[in-house]
């Protein structure tokens, strides 16, 4: 029974690092219907990122990840205003290789500087627990990171339903010409969008880094975990993003409780699997795009 | 350039690969007027209206609004520089409330400022739309759909309000209606408006000039009083086309 309650919180706090490393896809594709495969990829660029200023200037981790979201949010204006915007019109599927594309250089790049080899970012709270009786043990860090991934998507669900820029946002993802129409430049947006992923993928960064560890190719496995939590809460709905990182999360160290740890990942993604049956548009599937 | 146009359309040419489908296309809209584009399905309307928006390019021609030319410029410079469509009633951000729409419609800097009593001015113009305020454009009614849609449109304080094809799946009540609401913002804010229309004599009775586009040409144009409906319609319907 102890166990069964760890699992279930250690699921939840799981979840909430799922919900940050998800965010960042979902909104990209909400807006412009563009599933990005270089969503992974960007995210351990930044956790690079983090690691090279940490080195770079004199250790302190919160200069390091501020600097990081700068240089983040200029990656993002590259990728979108020169690459992605050339093709999106042409549909989503052009987009979406050369998606693909930049994923694949992305990688190269890292092996080339940094190897096979496997890094982890410096951590103040490691070691620390929150609680720890004989029903559960929360560490810090897992706090943490559930902390500031709520933090992050209720901010930017704030900024897309209230505020003016959101609200614009929001107009372009529905109807491209409508939202022109209303003297909205969609490109501009589509770039501002963009931005605004890669600086939340940028605290997924972090987050990862210091909680999992990461290496030149790690990107893929979690573009994967965002794909499963995005599919779950719903393509596009923010909330969403994070009730399907606290359900893949649950559903993945629930069903390492009840059949073992090897198969968890495994009992995580036929989760995902009967919900997709059950309710194809996700949980919260409501940015749909026309 | 006549200082009374706010906007010129001159030799325009729009071909969508070997098909062309305007040909030579020329309008002239006064300050203050109200200027209806007939024509039947497949005659054009739509493609020079996003001709004139950017939305397609032409390959030849000139679009001149108050001076300047915007030929294929961009949706959202032509917008911000006082052109605003109101497209057919579907086109509403569905996902989004009535308040949101009118909101979005109120994007450009020029119109931020005066939001709220252009606001009240819509919902004076469109009560329908006030009780719906808070509900997604999703639920409207077909006709609640084109008040937003116009309303929307004036939310960006436009100098020129294109309308296109109001009267499409509407009841005739419901139109008669909106074209009353769309005759008082011309009477009483002196706005220069285009209606697009499929229906000859309602556009005539509400126009002081139309232009009746067939197959992509205008083949007749003038004082909506001068042209006669008869003479409309055969031209509608193809007939004495070669004559």
């Amino acid at each position: 029974m102890e166990l069964f309650v760890q699992s279930l919180v250690s699921g939840i706090l799981l979840g909430g690092l799922y919900a940050a490393i998800g965010v960042g896809l979902s909104l990209v594709f909400g807006i412009m219907g563009l599933t990005n495969i270089a969503h992974g990829s960007l995210l351990i660029l930044s956790s690079f990122f983090i690691m090279i200023f940490v080195q770079a200037f004199g250790g302190s981790i919160i200069l390091a990840f501020a600097i990081t979201i700068v240089l983040m949010i200029a990656v993002g204006v590259l990728l979108q205003g020169f690459l992605i915007n050339r093709v999106i019109s042409k549909g989503a599927e052009p987009a979406l290789l050369v998606t693909f594309g930049v994923a694949i250089i992305i990688w190269n790049i890292l092996e080339f500087f940094f190897g096979a080899n496997f890094f982890r970012l410096s951590n103040p709270l490691t070691g620390i627990n929150v609680v720890s009786t004989r029903w559960m043990i929360i560490p810090a860090t897992a706090l943490f990171n559930l902390g500031i991934s709520t933090v992050v998507i209720l901010a930017l669900h704030f900024v897309i339903q209230k505020t003016l820029f959101g609200r614009a946002i929001r107009a372009a993802a529905g109807n491209v010409n409508a939202a022109e129409l209303m003297g909205i430049n969609t490109s501009r947006t589509y770039i501002y969008a963009m931005c605004l992923a890669l600086a939340t993928s940028s605290v997924g960064g972090l987050l990862v880094g210091q909680t999992f560890g990461f290496f030149s190719f790690s990107g893929m496995g979690y573009l994967i975990i965002a794909f499963g939590v995005v599919v779950i809460g719903g393509m596009g709905s923010i909330l969403g993003t994070f009730l399907g990182g606290i359900i893949l999360g649950v559903a993945q160290l629930l069903g390492g409780y009840f059949f073992g740890p090897g198969v968890q990942t495994l009992v995580g993604y036929l989760t995902l699997l009967v919900l997709l049956t059950l309710r194809p548009q996700g949980l919260l599937g409501n940015m749909t795009r026309k | 350039m006549n200082e009374n146009m706010l906007m010129t359309i001159e030799n325009l040419n729009v071909s969508y690969g070997d098909f062309q489908a305007l040909y030579d296309v020329s309008m002239q809209f006064p300050k203050g007027a109200i200027v209806s584009i007939i024509g039947a399905n497949g005659a054009g309307k739509s493609t020079l209206l996003n001709a004139v928006l950017g939305i397609n390019k032409p390959h030849s021609g000139k679009v001149t609004f108050q001076g300047q030319d915007i030929t294929g410029k961009r949706t959202s410079t032509i917008v911000s520089k006082g052109v605003s469509l109101s497209p057919e009633g579907s086109s509403v951000f569905e996902d989004m409330t009535v308040y949101e729409n009118l909101v979005v419609g109120a994007f450009l800097p020029s119109a931020r400022k005066k939001k709220k009593e252009r606001m009240e001015y819509v919902y004076k113009l469109f009560p329908a739309l006030k009780e719906k305020a808070s509900q997604r454009a999703t639920f409207l009614s077909g006709g609640q759909r084109q008040m937003l849609a116009i309303a929307r449109a004036l939310m960006s304080d436009p100098k020129l309000l294109i309308c296109d094809e109001i009267s499409l799946g509407l009841a005739p009540v419901v139109v008669g209606d909106i074209y009353n609401s769309i005759l008082e913002v011309n009477e009483k804010m002196g706005l220069t408006i285009v209606l697009v229309e499929q229906e000859v004599k309602r556009s005539l009775d509400y126009s002081d000039i139309s232009y009746v586009l067939v197959k992509g040409s205008v083949v007749m144009g003038g004082p909506s009083d001068e042209l006669d409906e008869a003479a409309v319609k055969d031209a509608y319907f193809g007939i004495n086309q070669f004559a």
